[in-house]
């Protein structure tokens, strides 16, 4: 009998032998019987000195590939025979199912980043392109041109993070962006409408850090301007945003408010979760929950950025991101979002 | 801004319950934050004290008869300060009070005290709720209405308002009285101005020069002699204290009185202190050394504006009075100083001598300059009636700042396009009228609006139809989508490639960070384990030396969290960030490119019933970033990199096109112990923005294999020098190869000094036929020979 024929009688038998073999005393005999150093395979292949080249190298694939067959079946079949003996309560057929199961680890994107994904596939799907601006700014962008010059109270009132830096040849001086609302300016000074825009991202202020306050957080600006674009798009295009983003039982409210570059300013609020208006200590007594500032484009914005404020018109609005999970979850602590502890961060899947 | 109902209610009639007053003063643009009720006492009426009688069983205490009008009761009371004919506040049993020793909330029952019974109670402010003081009992003022309910006559709510910058109306009672007016339909009662001067002409004792007109486009002054100073009358502190100020004098009390009715702020003079009775008004000279009101020696500069007379500076303009002018216990003669300052100039004064106050507060949101007459007149008004003396014939007014007044013009048709709402021509006048505008209709859809003197926000159309949808409500407005062209949409492919990295990664099981942008240069350093190659920038005023500089480098972060967690909880952690670093740039905006930093490490044995797993190497950390580039479409190569953060001799730099775009490996000891961190602690870095032109995120489709394939594996020994990634070049090189699997490195016995064993399988495959064992024997020999030669290769 030629050596590739001994081999695979050897398969069939040691395949067979090794269905049988149910217990690890029995599952280590037969792995030093057909695995070991003194296997029946190394005994058919000291035979192999008396062929020739050609045949030796048949007979070595053929038992390469034999030697793995078995080693695969003996692995599967050992990791089966362990998990019986040693998951089993009573016979060794049964699995004690309540073992804990191997486990896979699983990361996360951070709360803050899934909330602003949440968000921004909402404004997607309404025809908002996603936009990005840098978070390092001209106070120009910052300031001037959203209708907020030097000499304005409101930007006198607005905490800033100046960079140590050389103003530029304008004039302009550089700093960490307040608001993502600069890109406003920057977008209608590179597009003509219509032009409908999101900004996510990183703002600073200069503001001592408490359990309320950040000086880094996220914010999402929006831009919609085009001929005949008004308030009631504003509030239909905001209050669509709050009914897929809170849910559709959630009452929303505008009132008025300032902001230099939109004229006239609105605050959206959605009713609180908890109280449903009628004021508990979540929304602080309120009843409502403030969400976002906006407004119609003041004229004097799209007047600088060279767009007839007499044919267009836009609104503009912008959302701190961290409020919205830190009402979402009741979080005590608005620093926890950044402090980047594993116990907190791993809560939000 | 605090404003006391009570106060507000003398200019406008208040129909409306004061919470839902706040909610419609809230939606029309200033928010109510608080609503203060005071009083609200229920069996507490004012009574009069008609007799006292001493006690029969004890010394301390007295028995009092008060008289309520028609009746009249005994009560026992201990108060030292009891008076026949004070009226107090009298509590009849039922009433809620708070409990005078014990602080708590109480109902007054009828109660023997010392074998007396006492049906009643004479009440401290403690016991009303009013203060801390349980001292004595409270006195009411002689015009308290015998009888009367105790809350009619000194019950108040106190609204307090958040007012927006815009808005430096809504700081004063006045101007809130118009707002109230214009949203409950109702009409404000101004405060009447008349005097009587009986003085000398104000030009004989006071001259003004308004030198630095820029900042200064009014100034009007007044003078009343022969004042004399005291304590203020009751209704006057009450009126201060409700709005949270402190009663100083009745000539310091009138100008704060006036300036939180009218929003225009006042300052009295000494005017005898005042050198020839001149006011100059110029900019500071620079250095100038000033003691203000405070006693606090300030140093001035040449851009802030000053008050001075003949002789010296008396008043940072604005800001706060000086020390030397100021109205004290002598004073006999006062001016007032109702002026227009610049707000600018007042916010920057305010600013760098960190002396914020009421008076700056208003100056800097831009008041009207047709207060400041009226406030003086109403100043002066005031002074007459409660510190006696004379007031000088005339007002002084310099006004060279004077401007036309210009009427906005408003059209239905803006509105309408504005709004998306229709609103009658009617309804728009109605409106604009409310709010206390001069309208003038041009034609039926278009008007002329002058604002009335207190608001001076109102410049443009738009403002104008704030206005209007304001005071109608915004809930008027309706709901409509977008309905115009949609633009078109260019999907950045940036933000693609970093959710797909930040994806791919949390699959793999690492945990997303963001961290702060701004950090130290030490913890930069400590995470490059290097001085810094790139000065970052630096802000100007760090709020901690923690924060004083942009990151150049995500490491030192991640490593921080990475190192105050591995000290929380045992086991495999692994953390990345996706964030900017800012890379500074002459005269321009630093560069902001997105970096990707990835740590692992296993800290003590993670222990599971099934086994302990092994601790992660360095081999986890390239399966890592193999895994994502995988995901990513992208194909790099690996070349021996020379980090100085990472540990010589286990860290590759990550090539594609030549280019090394990241870095990866064992980190350096020298970090892990400065970040206490343990020995196999491996990090990756990559930047997206060279990583982005190879990313391609689409998948491509190949046709499944349709003859099978043959497996041949081979146990190669060679140097230990030669690299497994030249072997495979050499065996990927050769045709029918489809896959080449490395399963075992070995050294060691049965090995020679100096070599090692590499073992592969590999698989042929052919497109259109079955492969037979000849045809692979002849590639697999061109294989070997290949490896021999060039490599040195031999079959083990």
């Amino acid at each position: 009998m030629d050596i590739k024929q001994q081999i695979i009688e050897l398969r069939t038998q040691a395949l067979e032998e090794l269905s049988r073999a149910d217990t690890l005393a029995e599952l280590e005999e037969w792995r030093v019987r057909y695995l070991g150093k003194k296997s029946r395979l190394t005994e058919i292949l000291r035979g192999l000195a008396t062929l020739s080249i050609e045949e030796r190298k048949e007979a070595g694939a053929v038992s390469n590939s034999f030697k793995q067959e078995i080693e695969e079946a003996y692995r599967q079949k050992e990791k089966l025979r362990r998990i019986d003996t040693l998951g089993s309560s009573s016979s060794k057929e049964t699995i004690d199912i309540s073992l804990p199961g191997r486990p896979f680890a699983r990361g996360h994107l951070h709360p803050v980043a899934q909330a602003l994904n949440e968000i921004v596939a909402i404004f997607t799907a309404m025809g908002f392109q996603v936009l990005e601006g840098p978070e390092v700014e001209w106070d120009y962008y910052n300031f001037d041109m959203l209708n907020m010059p030097k000499e304005h109270p409101a930007r006198a009132a607005t905490d800033t993070f100046w960079l140590d830096a050389p103003p530029n040849e304008k004039g302009w001086q550089m700093l960490l962006r307040t608001h993502t609302s600069p890109m406003q300016v920057r977008t209608m000074e590179k597009s003509k409408p219509p032009i409908r825009i999101v900004v996510p991202g990183i703002v600073h202020r200069y503001e001592a850090t408490d359990a309320t306050h950040l000086s880094m957080f996220s914010q999402i600006e929006g831009l919609a301007v085009d001929e005949g674009i008004c308030m009631a798009d504003l509030k239909g295009t905001l209050h669509e945003f709050a009914r897929r983003f809170f849910g559709p039982d959630r009452r929303v409210r505008f009132r008025c408010d300032f902001f230099p570059y939109v004229e006239p300013g609105a605050e959206m609020a959605v009713e609180c979760a908890v109280c449903h208006g009628g004021g508990c200590r979540l929304c602080g007594g309120a009843g409502w929950i403030e969400v976002l500032g906006s407004g119609m484009v003041h004229p004097r914005v799209l007047e600088g950025v060279g767009i007839d404020p007499k044919k267009y018109s836009g609104f503009a609005f912008g959302m701190g991101i961290e409020r919205i999970p830190l009402l979402k979850y009741g979080i005590e602590d608005i620093r926890l979002f950044y402090g980047n502890d594993l116990r907190f961060l791993r809560q939000f899947r | 801004m605090k404003c006391s109902l009570k106060w507000l209610g003398k200019y406008v009639d208040i129909n409306t319950e004061p919470h839902e007053l706040a909610r419609l003063i809230t939606l029309a643009g200033t928010e109510v934050s608080r609503v203060d009720v005071i009083g609200g006492w229920d069996n507490v009426d004012v009574g009069q004290i008609i007799d006292i009688n001493p006690h029969p069983n004890a010394d301390r205490l007295r028995l009092a008869t008060v008289t309520l009008g028609r009746e009249t009761m005994t009560v026992v009371c201990g108060a030292p300060n009891l008076t026949v004919g004070d009226k107090i506040a009298f509590a009849r049993v039922g009433a809620h009070l708070i409990d005078g020793h014990s602080g708590e909330k109480t109902v007054l029952k009828a109660n023997k005290i010392r074998g007396v019974l006492s049906e009643g109670m004479i009440c401290s402010e403690m016991e009303l709720g009013l203060s801390q003081n349980h001292d004595g009992i409270l006195v009411l003022p002689p015009d308290a209405p015998l009888g009367g309910a105790l809350s009619d006559y000194m019950g108040d709510v106190i609204f307090d308002l958040e007012v927006t910058p815009n808005r430096p109306d809504m700081l004063s009672v006045l101007g809130i009285a118009h707002e109230v007016a214009a949203l409950t339909g109702t009409v404000v009662r101004e405060p009447s101005l008349d005097y009587v001067s009986e003085g000398s002409p104000v030009r004989n004792s006071v001259a003004v020069e308004i030198k630095d007109s820029d900042l200064c486009p009014r100034y009007c002054a007044g003078l009343v002699t022969g004042v004399k100073i005291a304590q203020s009358p009751r209704w006057l502190k009450e009126a201060l204290n409700a709005a949270g100020m402190r009663s100083i004098n009745n000539v310091v009390d009138i100008t704060n009185f006036v300036m939180l009715e009218y929003g225009q702020p006042l300052h009295a003079f000494d005017y005898e202190r005042l050198t020839e009775g001149k006011i100059v008004v110029c900019r500071a000279q620079e250095g100038e050394e000033f003691t203000t009101l405070d006693g606090v020696e300030r140093k001035l500069n040449s851009s802030m504006l000053v008050i001075a007379d003949a002789a010296r500076t008396v008043a940072v303009a604005g800001v706060m009075g000086g020390m030397f002018s100021e109205v004290t216990e002598a004073t006999t003669a006062v001016l007032i100083e109702s002026a227009s300052f610049k707000a600018s100039s007042v916010h920057t004064t305010q600013v760098s001598l960190k002396l914020p106050s009421e008076a700056s507060a208003r100056f800097e949101r831009g008041i009207r300059a047709d207060l400041t007459i009226l406030a003086l007149r109403r100043a002066v008004q005031l002074m007459l009636e409660i510190c006696g003396g004379v007031a000088a014939e005339g007002l002084i007014d310099e006004y060279p700042g004077r401007k036309e007044v210009v009427a906005v013009n408003i059209s239905c048709v803006e509105a309408k396009r504005i709004l998306g709402l229709d609103i009658a021509a009617e309804q728009i006048e109605k409106t604009l009228l409310a709010i206390g505008c001069h309208v003038n209709r041009l034609t039926p859809e278009d008007f002329d609006v002058v604002p009335p003197y207190w608001r001076s926000d109102l410049r443009i159309d738009a403002d104008l139809i704030e206005e209007i949808v304001r005071i109608m409500g915004y809930e008027a407005i309706p709901y409509r989508l977008l309905s115009g062209e949609m633009p078109q949409q260019n999907p950045d492919s940036r933000l693609e490639l970093r959710l797909k990295v930040r994806q791919t990664l949390a699959g793999l099981g690492f945990q997303e960070l963001i961290t702060y942008a701004l950090t130290s240069g030490r913890v930069l350093e400590k995470g490059l384990n290097s001085s810094l190659a790139i000065e970052p920038l630096r802000v100007v005023h760090p709020m901690s030396s923690d924060e004083e500089c942009l990151r150049t480098s995500l490491r030192g972060n991640v490593l921080s969290a990475l190192s105050a967690n591995v000290h929380r909880e045992e086991g495999l952690i692994c953390l990345f960030e996706v964030g900017r670093v800012y890379l500074p740039k002459q005269n321009d905006l630093p560069d902001e490119p997105e970096m990707l930093c990835g740590v692992l490490t296993s800290n003590g044995a993670e222990k599971i019933w099934l086994g302990r797993r092994e601790p992660v190497d360095f081999f986890d950390t390239k399966g890592v970033v193999e895994s994502l580039f995988k995901e990513l479409g992208v194909r790099a190569e690996y070349e021996v990199g020379n980090d100085g953060g990472l540990r010589q001799g286990q860290q590759a730099s990550i090539m594609l096109d030549n280019k090394a775009i990241g870095v990866f490996g064992t980190l350096h000891s020298d970090i892990t112990q400065e970040f206490d961190l343990p020995l196999n602690t491996y990090l990756f870095e990559i930047s997206l923005e060279e990583l982005l032109p190879y990313a391609r995120g689409k998948a491509s489709y190949e046709r499944l294999p349709r003859f099978p394939a043959v497996i041949r594996d081979l146990a190669l020994v060679l140097d230990t020098s030669v690299h497994h990634q030249q072997v495979l070049d050499i065996i990927q090189s050769s045709s029918l190869v489809t896959s080449v699997v490395l399963f075992d490195v070995y050294a060691g016995k049965q090995i020679a000094e100096g070599k090692k064993s590499l073992a592969y399988r590999l698989s042929f495959r052919s497109h259109d036929h079955t492969l037979t064992d000849a045809e692979v024997d002849k590639v697999v020999e061109a294989i070997m020979r290949k490896l021999q030669n060039s490599l040195g290769v031999t079959l083990r």
